[in-house]
């Protein structure tokens, strides 16, 4: 089980900045292990985010994204208080969606 | 195994070129300096370099993220909902120096912006 | 030290240095770049400081008489001394040592005398460079940063001391009195600010923003496990921001105190629009003419500092309805002979130094030659070190890195342990035994070239070239990456890419060069005590190509 997202969404005026950290390996594929032998890619191959039951955020990712991925975006339609959820689903099949409160 | 609308033949690419063709480009993209790219002269990690994409282009429907000289040119396609800022960033990683490109697609044109980020052995100092 | 007439004549010289009347309303007092230097000492400026491309020929890379040409200064006077290498043994006689922190607090005191609410910023790089201030984590140059009445700072190798280090002394030490202040630096999660970006002073009834730029590549050029929850960054779009929100909350004069180095400050300057100065430091340029640079709102004075507590900046500016129309710089010398020791300064002094001073006196060899750091490519004190790293730790070739601080040593003169100090005192001091093929020499040696000669500043970390002992090599600074190294050799041998070669070194920044070896103080101590005398050395240098006539070649 992946340990949770941090996720920091914060509105200013009409619109909402949200700035993700995500825990996860996104092993590239292109390592080698101690006994010299690859480590298959496992990584995170789509994103998105969900505010007020619109889709705010949608992405794809290769094996380049960073280990523990960061993602920021920003979006018109929500307000201190709303839920803003994300969700992710990577090449194991493996997923996840937490949700936080803008504030 | 790949998740639903991963799109794999975009992430085989293995240049600019060819990450817009995947993405239904007919004609090379253009640079346009209403395409803002950042990104870091000099990586302080090539394990993590902050790279963001912001468009002024009216209509910008998706962002890629495209580093030349990674095994898969690709890094992050964004999908950008009507109501979302044409404006995201996140963290890639960079195996050597390279250009970094953002590519937009607006309707059916495809523009983009570049940069070289280099990724250094480091130490010295004044 | 000293010539008789020199003493004679000193009152009169003090006069001409040092009294400079007051212009304006709005008065900045500048040091950069002491490298925890308390006491006065000998420095030698480069005789080598090559420009590239674009910033071929101008200042700051302008070496010798170019520079006294482009100041409009006389040689052999007490200036030219202090900005070149010129005839550097018999005028370190003539005019004596330079810097001190008594004697900087002299000068500090008479000009902010003659200036009301003058500001004392400081550029960075001042809790690093002695044995003190390594033995004390910085602590001795914090409390006498405070009794200089230091009132804004940013930094570079002051983050060496790592997160908690830094944190503790500002929000402690420096807290209701020193300013900390640096854009660039944000926490590596959600890119939070860690220090404040800018402070808004009032002055004479003039409110003035100093902004502050830390060195921007402080994790690569120094170890990044240091300060590994924050980046850094030239982040040239948010100084801009940052400018614009200074200016809406009433900034009618914009000053940026920057550790960008100065080719850096140079573009940025033609870039970032609402800076009216920046006060700038790292590349231990000693510039005494400032540059004025045009931008799309204006223009920007663009000043360097020096290094090692040498020079004070002193800048004027006439700040009318939010704009500056008229300004006065002065770069001053700060000659210990011309002026007397502050007394609770020199006290503060000696009370930091009492517990080590028999330790830092004890004498571990005499020098037959000057030693000195400064130049693009090689220093002779940099050359005692590879040949100490080659000697101590049975190397074929060493590298040193290309650090600017580093103090110099007259013919004559005992080599001390707190000199050798102040060569190395960093706080990743071990050496490096490595079975290096020779494309990685290569490698090495292009990508340091690179952070030195790339034609576009923002690319530049603003050190000197790896110092190298025992491999030979050509270089061409103007040529592409990759191109500027030629022609290796090892004992008259080409380096084969393929061959395995055992290099010394130090200063490892990655975290698996943590505790590698012996730390290099111990390496040159042991070679010192072995040879006793060092006979005059000539620093190995590579044969450049293409610099012909290039007037940062003295
Ligand atoms: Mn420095
Ligand atoms: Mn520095």
């Amino acid at each position: 089980m992946s340990d949770p997202m941090r996720i920091r969404a914060q509105a200013q005026g009409d619109k909402v900045t949200a700035r993700v950290l995500v825990s996860h390996e996104m092993e590239s594929g292109q390592r080698k292990d101690a006994a010299g032998k690859i480590v298959p890619a496992w990584f995170i191959q789509s994103i998105s985010a969900t505010c007020n039951g619109k889709t705010v955020m949608s992405a794809q990712w290769g094996t380049a994204v960073s280990k523990n991925p960061f993602v920021q975006f920003s979006f018109r339609g929500g307000k201190a208080g709303d839920k803003l959820a994300v969700s992710w689903v990577d090449n194991r099949g493996d997923k996840r969606t937490d949700e936080a409160v803008i504030s | 195994e790949n998740a639903p609308g991963w799109n794999k033949v975009a992430f085989e690419s293995k240049s600019l070129a060819d990450v817009a063709k995947a993405l239904g480009a007919t004609s090379a993209p253009l640079e346009s300096k209403e395409l803002v790219l950042q990104a870091p002269e000099i990586a302080e990690n090539g394990n993590v370099v902050r790279v963001g994409a912001q468009s002024n282009l009216a209509n910008t429907a998706q962002i890629a993220l495209v580093v030349e000289k990674n095994p898969s040119a690709l890094a992050a396609l964004f999908d950008i909902p009507a109501g979302t800022d044409a404006s995201v960033s996140t963290n890639l990683k960079m195996g050597q120096s390279s250009n970094v490109y953002a590519l937009a697609k607006v309707g059916d044109k495809f523009f983009y912006a570049v940069k070289e980020v280099k990724v250094t052995l480091g130490g010295c100092g004044g | 030290a000293g010539f008789p007439l020199q003493r004679e004549a000193g009152a009169a010289q003090a006069a001409g240095l040092y009294e400079l009347p007051r212009r304006g309303n709005v008065h900045l007092l500048h040091m950069t770049d002491c490298h925890a230097q308390l006491l006065p000492i000998y420095f030698r400026e480069p005789s080598v400081n090559l420009g590239v491309g674009a910033m071929g020929g101008q200042v700051p890379h302008l070496v010798g008489e170019h520079l006294l040409k482009a100041a409009s200064l006389k040689s052999g006077t007490a200036e030219a001394h202090a900005l070149t290498s010129l005839n550097f043994e018999r005028a370190a006689h003539q005019y004596g040592k330079v810097g001190g922190f008594a004697h900087l607090a002299t000068l500090v005191r008479r000009l902010k005398a003659g200036r009301p609410g003058a500001l004392l910023l400081d550029g960075g790089d001042t809790w690093q460079g002695s044995a003190t201030a390594l033995w004390t984590q910085g602590q001795d140059m914090v409390d006498a940063a405070k009794l200089l009445g230091v009132d804004v700072m940013t930094g570079h190798w002051d983050f060496t001391y790592g997160e908690e280090r830094i944190k503790k002394i500002v929000e402690q030490d420096f807290a209701g009195k020193v300013d900390f202040v640096a854009q660039n630096v944000q926490t590596s999660d959600f890119g939070d600010p860690v220090f404040k970006p800018y402070v808004i002073k009032e002055m004479n009834g003039v409110a003035v923003a100093i902004v502050g730029q830390a060195f921007p590549y402080t994790p690569i050029a120094n170890p990044a496990w240091q300060t590994p929850n924050w980046t850094f960054g030239i982040r040239e779009s948010e100084m801009q921001d940052t400018v614009n929100e200074a200016r809406a909350k009433g900034a009618q004069a914009v000053v940026l105190l920057s550790h960008n180095g100065m080719d850096v400050d140079l573009k940025m300057a033609s870039r970032v629009t609402g800076i009216d100065a920046i006060l700038g430091g790292h590349t231990h340029d000693g510039v005494p003419v400032p540059v004025i640079v045009k931008n799309a709102g204006g223009q920007t004075i663009v000043t360097n500092a020096g290094s090692n507590g040498k020079f004070l900046g002193v800048l004027d500016l006439d700040v009318r309805d939010k704009k500056v129309v008229g300004f006065n710089y002065r770069l001053l010398p700060v000659f210990s002979n011309l002026l007397p020791a502050d007394a609770a300064m020199r006290s503060l002094i000696s009370t930091i130094r009492a517990p080590y001073e028999a330790k830092l006196s004890e004498k571990l060899a005499v020098t037959e030659g000057t030693l000195f750091r400064r130049g693009n490519f090689n220093g002779t004190f940099d050359q005692v070190i590879l040949d100490a790293l080659m000697d101590v730790r049975g190397a074929e070739i060493a590298f040193s890195p290309g650090f600017r601080w580093g103090t110099s040593l007259l013919p004559g003169q005992a080599i001390t342990r707190e000199h050798v100090m102040d060569q190395t005192a960093i706080t990743y001091p071990w050496t490096t035994l490595t079975d290096m093929r020779g494309e990685m020499i290569k490698t090495i040696l292009e990508d340091v070239g690179d952070n030195l000669f790339n034609p576009d500043p923002y690319y530049q970390q603003g050190g000197d070239m790896v110092r190298v002992g025992g491999l030979t090599y050509t270089c061409e600074p103007g040529a592409r990456m990759g191109a500027r190294i030629q022609n290796m050799r090892l004992n008259g041998r080409l380096i084969e890419a393929d061959k395995t070669y055992k290099v010394a070194g130090w200063a490892p920044v990655a975290e698996a060069g943590k505790n590698a070896g012996p730390p290099v103080w111990e390496v040159v101590e042991s070679y010192l005590k072995a040879k006793k005398v060092i006979k005059p050395v000539r620093p190995n240098t590579p044969d450049l190509v293409g610099v012909a006539g290039n007037p940062g070649l003295a």
